[in-house]
């Protein structure tokens, strides 16, 4: 575990607590925050972090995640006016390094992009595939036949 | 004066209705489709029902043009965002978010975006209002940054019968009006103060306590 990093994974939906079992099993250390304590059940087993149950946009609650100390910061929760606000307040309060916002509107990835946040916009990212597919007229692709 | 206001509620009704009489322009958004209809009835106002977050909606709202926006939604991470998008993408020159939150009134200043807190202001009204009665009236200007206090002198008053020049008052502080008997004065160091007076003080908060006792004698 030569690699392992102090991660904060905020929102434990689907993608949230699929991203914390993948980087808790390769040896971070992960926090996941949630405001609904029962989304926390649906970490795997095996994840070895911690859980944090409580509002993100909340001071107090980044505090406790030791925010300071992360390495890492990624939002994941499905409001993007979350995901922007606390990957800013990583970035420019408790300087994390490296902090990344999932934000649906790519409209509003573009505003997010000249401030610095680095955003993915899982719109985009699809289009983009469907796109390529398209393109290649659906001539045998990674993933495209099951 | 073109405002534009994201929220609802009563805060958002009485806002518009005194921005309205003011002669202001003022454009509505809020995502309640049934409060947007109630809103257009109430009032003189162009109202947009949909996400002020959203980039699409702002402009559909004319804020390229916009003068002030004001964000008051319940969610502090909405109030946000609506004034990053409506200062970086569309340029509204003033754009000032509710922090439901106290505590994000600083983040929002750190991340560049004016705030409020109605908690803090109403908390500081009353508790400076409760602890001295001859406080009549009390107003936080410059984002809270001043205070312009009225206030009443008693007959106990350690400065009443004195020359403005001679009272010492604590720094950063100014005795700007002086009313007696319903007449207002602006005051120099030739006049005096009287019991009834009622002045007009304008003082910043860290020293709001100390002044406030140089004038009415009384522990704060």
């Amino acid at each position: 575990m030569k690699n392992s990093r102090y991660i904060v994974v905020v929102g434990c939906g689907r993608l949230g607590s699929h991203l914390a079992n993948c980087l808790s099993r390769d040896g971070n250390s992960v926090v996941v925050i949630d405001r609904v304590e029962m989304t926390l059940n649906d970490l795997s087993p095996d994840f070895s972090g911690f859980r944090i149950n409580g509002d993100a946009t909340h001071m107090a609650v980044l505090k406790e995640a030791k925010l300071k100390n992360a390495d890492v910061l990624i939002a994941t929760t499905h409001e993007d006016n979350v995901n922007l606000m606390v990957a800013q307040v990583a970035k420019k309060i408790f300087h994390v390094p490296h902090v990344l916002a999932r934000v649906f509107d790519p409209k509003r990835e573009e505003v997010y992009a000249q401030l610095g946040i680095d955003t993915i916009c899982p719109t985009s990212v699809a289009a983009g595939m469907f796109l390529q597919a398209v393109a290649n007229g659906g001539k045998g692709q990674n993933g495209t036949s099951p | 004066m073109k405002v534009i206001i994201v929220g609802g509620g009563e805060t958002l009704f009485f806002l518009c209705r005194n921005f309205t009489a003011r002669g202001y322009q003022v454009v509505i958004i809020n995502r309640e489709k049934d409060e947007c209809i109630q809103l257009s009835r109430q009032l003189s106002a162009m109202v947009v029902c949909g996400d002020g977050s959203d980039a699409g909606i702002l402009k559909e709202a004319g804020a390229i043009g916009a003068d002030a926006i004001l964000a008051i939604t319940p969610n502090d991470q909405d109030n946000l965002v609506v004034c990053q998008l409506a200062s970086l993408k569309f340029g509204v020159p003033k754009a000032i978010a509710l922090a439901n939150d106290p505590d994000n009134t600083e983040i929002f200043e750190k991340l560049g975006v004016s705030a409020f807190s109605t908690t803090q202001i109403v908390g500081s009204l009353i508790e400076q209002r409760a602890s001295l009665e001859q406080i009549l009236n009390l107003l936080p200007v410059g984002e809270g940054r001043v205070n312009v206090t009225e206030i009443v002198l008693g007959a106990d008053s350690p400065v009443v019968g004195k020359l403005l020049k001679e009272i010492n008052l604590p720094e950063n502080a100014l005795i700007a009006v002086i009313i007696r008997d319903n007449n207002p004065m602006i005051p120099r160091g030739e006049n005096d103060l009287q019991e009834g007076d009622r002045v007009l003080l304008i003082s910043l908060p860290e020293n709001h306590g100390p002044v406030l006792k140089s004038l009415t004698g009384e522990q704060m």
